[in-house]
């Protein structure tokens, strides 16, 4: 079986699995955590665009996360519908995007991170001081899930299959993405800026549409977030926020389409299921980190597909060899 | 009509001057080589030109169109291409794939986040073409970071020759290279047609010499002389300057 087909194969199978998740697991509570494991995926795959794809990472996407999350709430609040909610809450996180990246993309390395930084904390001291708008530490409730075509999500199974689809959705764009000629111009602007710029591309443009789109996606996952949760308080926007949708990025692997979702299902996964058994789970955690730094600097996806072929490669001139050496003792 | 002119051009480091005064004319389908010893301030010429840098002042023309205000990235679009001292290509790419970028450059595809890029035929057929050009057809698919060190630098060439530039300005194109590929670089340069203008800085006095029809000489950021690759060989401040002697 070709490489392709056993890529069709393994994502038919995987298709299949997430499809009849609910089925299966049938528990409610890990029906729960696989609609987060989808959500962060999705906020993941959206940081990703610019730390794998672009060079560029950013420790202010929470920001972005909450702003989406925030807008949402409060419009579902205020008394308007779920669509004009939804809508005004992409529209301000585009907008918020376009803030971040004009003010950010000013710099590269650690200089973007700072400044991603402190624009992710701006967000929050807004959250948390502004309480006339936000509700401050309290937070703000969303009450009703959407129905779209008349289908309630309130139940586990309903919002899993809605987060499945926003999910699948996201997966299809980034693949498309990354193997544009766009997505390539991005890839370029990470590798070699300065011959990007004298081969003719606006790096700087390039960039910042990478921002938007990101940004963009970021967006979706908060709405995701408070319908999933049904509440948003500062701590979404926090730094720390921030940091584990990094750490699920490399973790899983930057630059690449499983290694977000990877990182996204063993972060959330250790915060809910190894949590309820082990009190110092952030121990465990931090421990995993350091092993997959350690051994798998590239990430789990592609540290396992290393280890992989090597493994594979070292079997096979194993059975090879005995074969050689009685073809070379019947030799002339 | 000049292809490329450099007048006054001043360009200073926190004080220290690098590009003092700098006049520059060259004809359209010359070959001109920029000679000076290290810090002459050739590489920073050449980044001044490009648009990398900007000029304290002065200007530049290409094809007498004032481009000193010009950014960096739209200089490629009226037609001018470079090459790096040190090489500066996308090692996790393959060959063909590097080629294919340099030609996306210049399309209105780059924008495109809808299509797939492999399924670019024309782009495809075209950086092959590029690639024969260079000898390097044969071996388009190979990983970039499988190639040899000549053939990098022929990867460079191609990328500038594939956006069919009117100047090509190439910085030290046979520095780090065998007798053999140095050869094979001097053919490939010979066989460049007559409507791109070539501005060369190299240190390779065998093979530059052999490619110049004028020669500006470089010292300190200051033009010492230019002239016909006589006139320069034979001026006793190419040795003073060049040799020390």
């Amino acid at each position: 079986m070709s490489w392709i087909n056993s890529r069709r194969v393994a994502i038919g199978v995987a298709l299949v699995l997430l499809a009849t998740l609910p089925v299966w697991i049938g528990n409610p509570y890990y029906i729960n955590v696989s609609s987060q494991i989808l959500l962060f995926a999705v906020f993941a795959l959206a940081l990703n665009v610019l730390v794998g794809y672009g060079g560029l990472v950013s420790l202010g996407h929470a920001g972005l996360f909450a702003m989406a999350g925030y807008t949402g709430a409060l419009m579902l609040d205020a008394g308007h519908g779920h669509f004009v909610a939804i809508l005004a809450a992409l529209v301000v996180t585009l907008a918020t995007s376009a803030v971040f990246g004009v003010l950010a993309l000013r710099s590269t390395g650690i200089g973007f991170l700072m400044i991603t930084l402190a624009l992710g904390q701006i967000v929050w001291g807004i959250a948390y001081r502004w309480a006339g708008l936000t509700n401050g530490d309290n937070g703000v409730n969303v009450t009703t899930r959407p129905a779209p075509l008349g289908i309630s999500l309130a139940s586990a199974d309903y919002f899993y299959y809605a987060t499945l689809v926003v999910f699948l959705i996201a997966v299809a764009t980034m693949a498309v993405f990354v193997r544009s000629p766009f997505g390539a111009a991005l890839r370029g602007t990470r590798d070699q800026a300065r011959r990007m710029n004298a081969l003719g591309y606006n790096v700087w443009l390039i960039r910042f549409l990478a921002f938007l789109f990101s940004g963009f996606w970021s967006g979706v996952a908060g709405l995701l977030f408070i319908y999933y949760n049904q509440f948003i308080s500062p701590q979404v926007s926090a730094l720390t926020t921030s940091a584990e949708a990094l750490l699920m990025v490399i973790s899983g692997g930057t630059a690449t389409l499983l290694g977000p979702i990877i990182g996204s299902a063993l972060v959330v996964i250790m915060k809910n299921v190894v949590s309820a058994y082990i009190e110092r789970w952030n121990l465990v955690l931090g421990v995993i980190f350091v092993l997959i730094i350690s051994f798998m600097p590239e990430g789990l996806v592609p540290g396992s597909v290393r280890l992989w072929r090597t493994g594979w490669q070292a079997l096979w001139s194993r059975l090879s060899a005995p074969a050689a050496r009685k073809t070379g003792e019947q030799g002339p | 009509m000049t292809a490329l002119a450099v007048n006054a051009l001043c360009k200073s480091f926190e004080g220290l001057r690098v590009t003092a005064n700098v006049n520059l004319s060259v004809q359209p389908g010359e070959r001109r080589l920029i000679i000076g010893p290290n810090g002459a301030g050739k590489t920073t010429l050449f980044n001044l030109i490009t648009g990398e840098i900007a000029p304290d002042s002065g200007s530049i023309t290409l094809f007498d169109r004032d481009i000193t205000r010009v950014p960096s990235s739209h200089r490629a679009h009226f037609g001018m291409a470079r090459t790096y001292q040190i090489i500066t290509l996308f090692a996790h790419d393959t060959i063909l794939r590097n080629v294919t970028l340099a030609l996306l450059g210049l399309s209105p595809l780059r924008w495109n986040p809808l299509i797939d890029l492999d399924q670019q035929h024309d782009l495809v057929v075209r950086a092959h073409e590029a690639l024969v050009r260079v000898g390097l057809d044969h071996i388009a698919e190979r990983p970039l970071s499988q190639t040899s060190y000549g053939e990098r630098r022929r990867v460079e060439i191609a990328m500038a020759l594939a956006q069919n530039p009117k100047v090509l300005l190439l910085d030290e194109p046979f520095a780090g290279l065998s007798i053999d590929e140095r050869r094979d670089v001097q053919e490939l340069l010979r066989a460049i047609p007559r409507a791109v203008t070539i501005v060369m800085i190299e240190h390779n006095m065998d093979v530059a010499l052999d490619f110049a029809e004028r020669i500006t000489l470089l010292h300190f950021g200051e033009v010492i002389m230019e002239g016909t690759r006589a006139e320069v060989v034979a001026d006793p401040r190419t040795k003073e300057v060049y040799l020390g002697h």
